[in-house]
Parts: structure tokens; sequence; C-alpha cells
């Protein structure tokens, strides 16, 4: 395994074992080590009262400043509903090929949707989305591949059609890009 | 495909350009921003932008005058409109100012997916509409006008050279040397190739239906005129219209066809409104038009009004040279559409097609051709396939006897060897023919 670190951060309240799976099958996927950081946030400078929504603009840019460890990989993960200027909405975010990315589980929650609970299905939306914006952070952009994790989601349902990994092409730029 | 679009995204705010920018550049494209009109237009001189994604209020320049000047530099971008401010009457303007689509802040993440993903099919159906163009200008090219010699040569390079233009045409060469196949490559070359070639034989009309095929008519203007009709100078619109055997036309429609010329308009048979149209002429004759009008038989002023360029035909025994490819060229032509395995033409039937004058032109060629395959043994044309071989093999050798006994078999073949059928055929009687048939020893075949 890598000596480089990617640190999941947990900008929410989240349940350890959650957090602790998502680490494990991102350390799986990527071959990095991966680690569970929980920082105290007031979220409340990002908080757009007109849209009642968090600016995932703002905190792409601001969540280095959030932790004091070396990182190779910054995911925050956040339970409010993030947006950027131009979308109604976002699952996640991240800048190609650099270092930070953010995700948020709100839009994951079948609760939101009228639908019962389902920590599984969390988890495995969860996985899936914050290994979708580590792969940009890879320099890897939306794929076509319908079971890739990287093909582009703009409903939860999507996410649910995509696997937890891959597709070979993927694979093999990443693998160029590590 | 999405690597290979090109999006440029022009909002003053910074927040919108960076979200945007991200947004495109993890879905692939390549994508450039500019935080004002003005930057975009400077932008837009230099480089093509395949998509351009422009929020409507701008200081200084807004993103409506912004679209007017893209569409005044000519560029094929296609352009979306952005805007905080949803209302119906900026987005229809948007939209007669042929914007692709408009699009309020904020997008719903699926609508903008699905008004990129629009916008690069459109892009890739324009791609492929140019290509497929592209193609079949090459497929209307001047294949039909076959041949090396240096006649010909100069007739494709005056095809190429006046295509392009909008000049009246004037093609004269005598008949069957292909005045029609130069029209319509000159049309085929030609930026109005999208639009109709419309042929008129002129030759083949009366004044008066030569005069209603023109102009068209309207409904009772004539008897037997039980609607309105178009003429082909309506239908020619945009396109081309070929006047064959112009030397024809009455001195009346001389002088209709000389005010249409100058104006492109006309009215209808019958009619009071007047229809303008916007054609090329192309005329074709096998007359000596500056004798006609030096004999006063053709009006001058229409004459030189057609006669801008004129391309003349050499006639085919003044291009041997181009005998044999032409030769090939119709073997090709019409064993292929008779379904036939290709076949050859034995030297002694070529010579003799080189050496034969050919009054009726490539016309003639071609349907001596056409009819020495129907009739040849499938393999190779013999000398015999063709009219003129048959002459030179018939009086050469035989004799009154020889001559008489073939002439007997090929029509007790004809008859089924029926000699009651076959006697009154040959205006002889029944014992006449037997007699004939015991002296040749004639024999039905099995």
């Amino acid at each position: 395994m890598e000596d480089k670190k990617i640190i999941l951060l947990s900008c929410g309240s989240f349940d350890r074992g959650f957090l602790k799976k998502i680490s494990g099958e991102v350390e799986a996927i990527f071959n990095y080590q991966t680690v569970t950081e929980e920082c105290h946030l007031d979220l409340s400078p990002y908080y757009n009262p007109t849209r009642r929504q968090y600016d995932g603009d703002r905190l792409l840019h601001q969540i280095p400043a959030f932790t004091n460890s070396e990182y190779y990989k910054l995911i925050g993960l956040f339970r409010v509903d993030l947006y950027i200027p131009i979308l109604t909405y976002i699952f996640g975010q991240a800048i190609l090929g650099r270092d930070c990315a953010v995700a948020s589980v709100y839009r994951l929650r079948n609760e939101l949707y009228g639908l019962k609970q389902d920590e599984e299905l969390l988890l495995s939306r969860t996985v899936k989305e914050v290994i979708h914006e580590l792969g940009h952070t890879f320099g890897l952009i939306h794929c076509h591949s319908t079971t890739c994790v990287m093909r582009s989601s703009t409903y939860v349902e999507d996410i649910d059609l995509k696997e937890a990994k891959f597709c070979r092409q993927c694979r093999s730029q990443l693998e160029l890009q590590q | 495909m999405a690597d290979k679009i090109s999006i440029l995204i022009v909002d003053d705010e910074e927040s919108v350009r960076d979200s945007l920018y991200n947004w495109f550049i993890e879905d692939g494209y390549s994508v450039e921003c500019a935080e004002n009109a003005k930057k975009a237009l400077q932008m837009l001189e230099e480089k093509e932008f395949d998509i351009i994604l422009a929020d409507i209020k701008m200081p200084g320049m807004d993103g409506m005058e912004m679209h007017r000047r893209i569409r005044s530099l000519n560029r094929d971008s296609i352009v979306i409109i952005m805007t905080a401010f949803a209302s119906v009457d900026t987005a229809v303007q948007a939209l007669k100012d042929g914007a692709f689509d408009y699009i309020t802040k904020p997008f719903d993440p699926d609508d903008l997916s699905h008004l990129i993903r629009n916008a690069a099919a459109q892009i890739s159906l324009k791609s492929e509409n140019e290509a497929l163009k592209r193609r079949v200008t090459t497929l209307e090219n001047v294949d039909d006008l076959i041949g090396r010699s240096e006649a010909i040569q100069n007739v494709l390079k005056q095809v190429e050279n006046v295509a392009q233009s909008n000049s009246s045409v004037i093609i004269t060469g005598e008949s069957g040397t292909g005045k029609e196949l130069v029209a319509r490559a000159i049309h085929a070359n030609s930026p109005r190739r999208y639009f109709p070639l419309i042929s008129v034989h002129c030759g083949a009309l009366t004044e008066s239906l030569l005069e209603s095929e023109l102009f068209g008519h309207e409904k009772g203007a004539f008897t037997g005129a039980t609607f309105n009709r178009k003429g082909r100078f309506e239908m020619a619109d945009g396109g081309t219209i070929f006047l064959d055997e112009i030397a024809t036309i009455s001195p009346k429609m001389q002088i209709e066809l000389l005010r249409v010329l100058e104006t492109k308009s006309f009215v209808r048979v019958g009619g009071n409104k007047e229809i303008t149209s916007d054609f090329r002429v192309i005329c074709a004759t096998n007359r000596d038009l500056t004798s006609m009008v030096k004999s006063g038989t053709f009006r001058e002023d229409l004459y030189y009004r057609l006669n801008v360029v004129n391309i003349t035909i050499p006639p085919l025994r003044e291009r041997v040279d181009d005998i044999p490819l032409l030769v090939n060229h119709f073997i090709g032509k019409y064993c292929t559409s008779m379904s036939r395995d290709l076949i050859t033409i034995e030297p002694a039937a070529l010579r003799h097609l080189e050496r034969f004058e050919f009054p009726g032109n490539v016309r003639e060629l071609e349907n001596m051709i056409e009819r020495a395959i129907v009739i040849g043994n499938g393999k190779e044309i013999k000398l015999k396939d063709l009219p003129m071989g048959k002459e030179v093999a018939d009086t050469s050798v035989e004799s009154l006897d020889e001559m008489e006994k073939r002439h007997i078999e090929q029509i007790l073949a004809k008859y089924d060897w029926n000699v009651s059928r076959s006697a009154r055929a040959l205006n002889v009687d029944r014992v006449t023919l037997y007699n004939k048939i015991r002296k040749y020893d004639l024999k039905q075949k099995e």
C-alpha cells in the first residue's frame, strides 16, 4: 500500500461504524491508507437563507483549513444540503485533478423521497459518491459506462444503477495518475 | 464525442463561471471562461467554440446583444442564454434571435446535462450532415462526363470554373454529345446544388404549352386549367433551370423569356400576381445561335443575356481517343443495371467503333453498347453484335444463296418451324418453302 493518505473528514454527526465502512471501501479501491477525521465546524457562514442550502463551492475551497493533518487527498462528508450557484443541488463536488472534494448524504437518504429509511442503501450510495468525487481528484472525468462509478449521476436512482468500482478504462487511467 | 466539444462560459459572476467550469470539465468538455461579453467576443475572433453559455444580465453588453454580435460574426456556435430572472419575454426574444435554448439559474443538474447533451447531439448531427453533403457532392460530380481527350478536359475545366458563378450559360454541341450532362454537372457543383435542377425541353412543346409550363397557370386560365399550377421558373427557385433546345422557342416566347431573365419575376398564365424566383439559367442548343441572330430568327438581346458563358461540347468523332473509355464506362453501367458479370469487347469491334463517324455522338455509342450487351453472348462484345459490324460481316463474304439460307433459317426458328406461318412471313407459298428447305438441307435444331 502507498504511504500517501486519504482523509475522510466527517463534517457532521455520523455513526463511526458508517464512516469506517466508507473508509474501508475507499482504501480498498484506491489502495491508499484512508483515515477518518472528525471536525466540528460552524456551517452558518456557508448557509444561504434564500436557498436554504449550503454553498458547496465555498466549502470545497475552505475544506483544507479544516484539518491539520497531511494528506494526499481530502474529502469532506456533510449531512447538509449542498448547492453550487448554478445548480439546484449537488451530491458532491471536486476540482478535477486537485486534492479536495466534498460530498453530502443529504440527498442520498431514502426519507427525502418519502421512502422508508434504508441504512444499507445509504451506505452504498455514500460509498459510490465518495469514490466518484475522489476519482475526479485523480483527474478522472465522467464515464459513459453504465456501471462505472465515474458515471455522471443527477438523480439518486442513477447512483443505485452504478457499482462502487471503476470500469477497466477508468481503472487504467487511475493507475496512470497514481 | 464529449472531449471534442468546446464550451465558452460568459458570466460576470466568478462563482458561476467556476461552478460551470468544474461541472463541464468533469464531463470531459474543453471549457474556457470570459467575465464579460467584450472579452468573449475577443476570444471568439481568435477561436471557435461549439457551445456558448451566456448570462443575460452582464454589465456593459448584455447576453442578448452579445448573441446578436456572435450571429453577425457568422459563427456557428450554439448559444444558450442563462439568466437568474426568468421571464417569458426574454426567453421568446432569445429564441427569436436564434438562441438554441434558454435556461434559468439555478439549473436542475439533470436539465443542464440534458441541455448540453442535446446541443452536443445537434453539433454531431451538423457535422454528420456536412460530411454527407460532401459525400453527395462527390457522388454528383462529373462522373458521367468521361474522357481524357484535351477537348473534353477543356469542357470539364469550364464546368468547374463556371459552376461557382451565377452566370447564364449556353451549352452548344451536336445532338447526343451530352449537353444535359454538362448542365447537370454545372448545377451539381454550384452553390445551388441543394435546390432543384428543373429541365424543360422547349422543342417538345407548343408555344402556349411552353408558356404554361414555364410560368405556370391559374385555375380557369384556359380550357382544362382545372387547378393552379406552379411553373418551372417557380419550381426552380433557389436552383437552376435548364432550357434544352432553346433555339426552337417562338419570337413571342423569346420576349417573355428576356423579360423574366431581366426581372426574375413573372405572372402565371391567367393570373395577376407577380411572382419572383431566384434561379440560374442554363440553355442548350445544337443550332448555331449566332447565325440565327444574324438572320433575325433569334433575338440578339436574349442571345447576349443567355450567352454570358458558352461551353461547346465537341462531337465524338473529334475525340476518338475517348471511345475506349466511354465503351468501358457503358459496359460497366449496363452490366451493373442488368445484374450481369462485366464483359469485355473484342479488339476488332473496338477498332470499328473508333473508325465510325457517330452522327448521334455519345448517345448513339451508348445505345450500341446497351444493345450489344442485350443480344451478345454475355462474355464479350463481338463485331457482329454491333449494327455496323453486322453490315460489314454481311456484305463482305456471304453469297446470295447463303444469305437466303440464313434468312429462311431465322424465319423458321422464329415461328418454331411452323411452315405455313413461316411461308406467310416470307411471302411465298408452302411448296416453295418446302423446296427451299430441301435445297438447303435445313433441319430443325433439337
